[in-house]
């Protein structure tokens, strides 16, 4: 038998292509299709009350302008309210061109289509749309406030309400009568996912086979699919999307159909020509999506020991001008909050709250990064209080693996009850509290001291839901050629799918790594699927693969037992090699790509391969159906949680408040791993994700609802200057839930990064951290607020 | 409106090549647009990034700050120029290669590109230089801890490389 693949660090077959300069991004695409370019609103809330294009019209190249007005039947309705859920009760989505009324910088009004992107902005800025300012909403505080309304009919700007409680009585008085009791303010401002290519979509309308092929930089092909035939009014037969190489996705190319992905399709079957549109940086910034900001009020009651007896949680989320893509941010922070640990009483109640900002949709990590923030803020401040080391805080509340399957009471983001499969909590605690150094830090610091520098520690774990429903389905094809080819329907956008998932099946049929050709993301290969995003894609497709690929084998066999005859049972076979052979009996074989031949009974020879499967030659097995091929699908039952802890030492300036991360350590457990190569790097990437919303990334909107920091000169993505050393160790507790007992690792690296680093801060200063980011001018305002408490004490 | 073009001749990764272009035109444009040479990357069109640093004269530039006309008479290599001549992968595409230097690949050729340039400068750095090295290329999906140790990687298959052709 071949070492198994699935465990080792394979580099990835994707590389080469990519380093050549060889890949397919969408802009790649499409040479010599038309431009099309966008006028957007300068305005965060306004009527428009007029749109001249007289000066437009003698721009040699022009093609075309649409406004709303131009756009025919199901087109012209709002766009989808993709995740409809009973809280949701004032759902608000976008047009694909503004319907009179904008309501964030960004938003489209005009679309110009001309020959090349340079002529449609020439176009573009010459197009004079008026408006009619109204109020804008910024910030949580405002939108609170209720007074002024981004949607008339959404009256205190709430567009959901949500509680959940875990069943574990009352959480008000639980608190009220635990010996001990605090509450704590919190806030986390905006940030975004920012993949380094934005979004871009290219059509081809064929008029004569009445076909629309669509290209999307899209985490999910499949449903932009479905979304585009929906609005286009055409049998979802007739339309391909095909997801390229894509350059990051990190949460904003899940939300779809954008109003691009209806409109450059449409303007190419109307227009008869390919039409292409690729997203600029700054239009990125303001009309893609944003994510993360919240305020919470945190009330906990605890006993001696530091254990939760009653925990109460409210939240003000920001979910911007619309919720095409539901409420699902704050449903994840509600109940990921608890991590690791076990609580009395929990109630978590939150408001999703519209302002006239970009839109709020899930960026990797998708609300935990709030949750975790404000448990293990709370677990901090428990002892701070209680005057306990912070750790056997922790370790006091932790969910011991003989709980395991641990039920935590709520309803996930799936819809499913949140039940914890399996975990070590306490011996990730360990791991961690050994890799961070916890127990000799008092010299350290002390050391650090003696020479007139000041540094702390922080720690915080998490636990994360992947891998969750519906389903994802692989079709599993072996060639005459013996090349074994894999198709998927879910999208990758870096994750290494097309080495991870050919390790998965080329350990099924005994083939190597490189037998198998993996296909992704690609509506004519693959129908069905769901998506490439919350941790899901290796546990929901690779499970697939594997199902897929093991239908292909006992095919294999059963073809290959009635062609070696001679009494040969299918169960005396194994493949191995690119064989199948008899496990008694390795030299009765036949080659696995002779197999495929003899699958697929022919009539008709073209060659000496084909040959031997044509009626007077081999015996070809009969019953089956032609080709050795098949398709499976792997519905998970509910998800599976991944863990992990975080540690980190942070240094501070006592002059400058400079704040510098001198090591970041990092235990994680996604289950059984398939390339830990690739995991490794999943989790290099989540860090320095977390890294930049922790100190460096904040989305800044003024009074007025202007993105006033909408380039990379202004939000500050870390460079390789600003990320440290990641150390990371890794520990598996397989998932019982799926055959190859995998876990998500796609988001883990970035979600408890803001509080151990508030953490750490927080320890390095000795006062409290209540507001990610923080950057240094905010941590010196914080020492001055400090003292000038301390001077009014004396005075 | 129509718009004046110019003619130039760039040598790109090598070949002289002609074009037509209006004046406006970024050297990025003129490689990805006339060209078809997609490997050069736009990240953020305002020279941020370093997804669109390709090499001109040998000198690691943003190719989304250039005017296609002002590269007229000069010498450009991009990410598909630094391969090996056999069109085996060049010592910096290898060693991301098993370094697991990359992810989605977008930034990418920008850093191949540096790098390359950079070991000319020099061919022996320290991980703290390495790190320096790449200090102006932003990558959203590595973290770059192993971009780091691409760099040192490189610089050891590159002086392979080179002992062995001697
Ligand atoms: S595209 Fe040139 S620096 Fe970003
Ligand atoms: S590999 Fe994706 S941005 Fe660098």
């Amino acid at each position: 038998m071949n070492d198994k693949l699935v465990g080792q660090p394979l580099v990835r077959k994707e590389d080469p292509r990519l380093l050549r300069g060889d890949g397919r991004y969408l802009d790649d695409l499409g040479r010599g299709a038309l431009a099309a370019a966008f006028v957007r609103s300068p305005v965060a809330h306004a009527r428009i009350t007029g749109i001249d294009v007289d000066e437009a019209l003698d721009v040699e190249g022009l093609v075309a302008i649409y406004t709303h007005e131009d756009l025919p039947g199901r087109i012209a309705e709002p766009l989808p309210l993709l995740i409809p859920h009973p809280d949701l009760t004032h759902p608000r989505t976008p047009y694909c061109l503004a319907n009179g009324e904008v309501n964030h910088v960004g938003e489209a009004v005009v679309m110009v289509v001309a020959t090349d992107r340079y002529l449609a902005e020439d176009v573009a800025e010459r197009i004079r749309v008026t408006y009619e300012d109204l109020p804008p909403v910024v910030g949580i505080d405002q939108a609170r406030a209720g007074e002024r309304l981004v949607h008339e009919d959404a009256p205190g700007n709430v567009a959901a309400r949500s509680v959940q409680t875990n069943g574990k009585g009352e959480a008000h008085e639980a608190i009220a009568s635990a010996p001990h009791r605090l509450a704590l303010d919190l806030h986390i401002e905006r940030s975004a996912s920012m993949p380094m290519e934005g979004k871009g979509v290219l059509a081809h309308w064929d008029a004569d086979d009445r076909t629309l092929r669509v290209h999307s930089s899209t985490q999910t092909s499949t449903s932009v699919r479905l979304a585009v035939a929906a609005k286009l009014e055409l049998p979802p037969d007739r339309v391909e999307v095909i997801t390229p190489d894509v350059g990051g996705g990190f949460g904003v190319k899940i939300v779809h159909p954008w109003p691009e992905e209806i409109l450059v399709p449409w303007a190419a079957m109307t227009l008869g020509r390919d039409v292409k549109w690729v997203e600029d940086r700054r239009e990125h910034f303001t009309s893609s999506a944003h994510e993360r900001a919240q305020q919470q009020h945190v009330e906990v009651g605890f006993d001696e020991a530091g254990r939760l007896l009653g925990l109460s949680v409210e939240i003000w989320h920001d979910n911007g001008a619309y919720v095409p893509y539901g409420i699902i941010v704050p449903i994840v922070t509600s109940t990921q909050l608890l991590g690791p640990y076990k609580v009395g009483a929990y109630r978590v109640e939150f408001t999703s709250l519209y302002t006239n900002t970009v839109i709020v949709t899930p960026y990797r990590g998708a609300g935990r990064p709030q949750g975790v923030f404000a448990m293990e803020r709370t677990m901090d401040a428990i002892a701070e209080y209680l005057g306990m080391d912070r750790l056997a805080v922790r370790e006091a509340n932790l969910i011991q693996p003989e709980e395991m399957p641990y039920d935590q009471g709520l309803v996930f983001q799936d819809g499913r009850p949140l039940i914890y499969d399996s975990g070590d909590y306490p011996t990730m605690l360990r791991m961690i509290r050994d890799l961070v150094g916890w127990d000799g830090f008092e010299a350290e610091r002390a050391a650090a001291a003696a020479e007139g520098r000041r540094i702390g520690i922080g720690i915080g774990a998490y636990v994360e839901g992947t891998g969750m429903g519906p389903y994802e389905g692989a079709h599993v094809k072996v060639e005459t050629t013996g090349e074994v080819v894999v198709s998927t329907g879910l999208t990758t956008q870096g994750q290494g799918h097309y080495t991870s998932l050919a390790q998965i099946a080329a350990d099924v049929l005994g083939v190597g790594v490189g037998d198998v050709t993996v296909i992704t993301g690609d509506t004519r290969r693959f129908k069905y699927a769901v998506g490439t995003f919350a941790s899901r894609a290796i546990v929901t497709s690779g499970n697939a693969v594997a199902i897929a690929a093991a239908k292909v084998a006992e095919k294999a066999k059963r073809i290959a037992a009635a062609a070696l005859g001679d009494g040969v049972a299918p169960e005396d076979l194994e493949l191995v090699d690119g064989r199948v052979r008899r496990r008694a009996d390795p030299a009765t074989a036949i080659d696995l790509r002779t197999v495929a031949v003899l699958s697929n009974p022919l009539r008709y020879a073209f060659d000496e391969e084909t040959k031997a499967a044509t009626q007077f030659a081999a015996a070809t097995a009969t019953g089956e159906e032609p080709g050795l091929e098949a398709t499976g699908y792997y519905m998970p039952e509910r998800s599976t949680y991944a863990a992990g802890a975080h540690g980190v030492v942070v240094e501070t300036d006592p002059e400058t408040a400079d704040i510098r991360i001198l090591r970041y350590c990092v235990v994680h457990d996604c289950g059984v791993v398939v390339n830990p190569r690739i995991v490794e790097g999943q989790v290099h990437g989540g860090v320095a994700q977390g890294i930049g919303g922790a100190l460096y990334e904040r989305i800044v909107y003024d009074d007025a609802g202007q993105l006033v920091n909408a380039s990379y000169m202004d939000f500050l993505i870390p460079f390789a200057t600003e990320v440290p050393h990641i150390q990371t160790a890794h520990m598996v507790t397989a998932s019982g839930l799926n055959p190859l007992g995998l876990k998500g690792a796609g988001e883990a690296g970035v979600i408890p990064t803001s509080a151990v680093v508030a953490s750490a801060i927080e320890d390095a200063e000795g006062l409290a951290v209540r507001r990610m980011p923080i950057s240094p001018s905010e941590l010196y305002e914080l020492r001055k607020a400090r003292q000038a408490r301390k001077e009014q004490v004396s005075a | 409106m129509t718009e004046q073009v110019h003619q130039i001749t760039v040598t790109v990764n090598g070949v002289a090549r002609r074009g037509e272009v209006p004046a406006r035109r970024l050297l990025a444009d003129f490689l990805r647009m006339d060209l078809g040479l997609t490997g050069t990357h736009l990240g953020c069109e305002h020279g941020v990034c370093g997804a669109c640093t390709l090499l001109l004269d040998g000198v690691p530039v943003r190719s989304c700050l250039i005017l296609a006309v002002s590269a007229d008479g000069h010498a450009v290599t991009t990410v598909e120029g630094c391969c090996e001549a056999g069109g085996e992968l060049g010592p910096v595409q290898q060693a991301f290669q098993d370094c697991h230097g990359l992810q989605c690949g977008f930034c990418t050729p920008g850093f191949i590109t540096t790098i390359t340039a950079y070991l000319e400068e020099n061919p022996k750095p320290t991980e703290e230089e390495a790190r320096e090295a790449i200090g102006g290329n932003l990558c959203r999906c590595t973290g770059y801890q192993n971009i780091v140790k691409a760099v040192l990687r490189a610089a050891d298959l590159k002086r392979e490389r080179e002992s062995a052709d001697e």
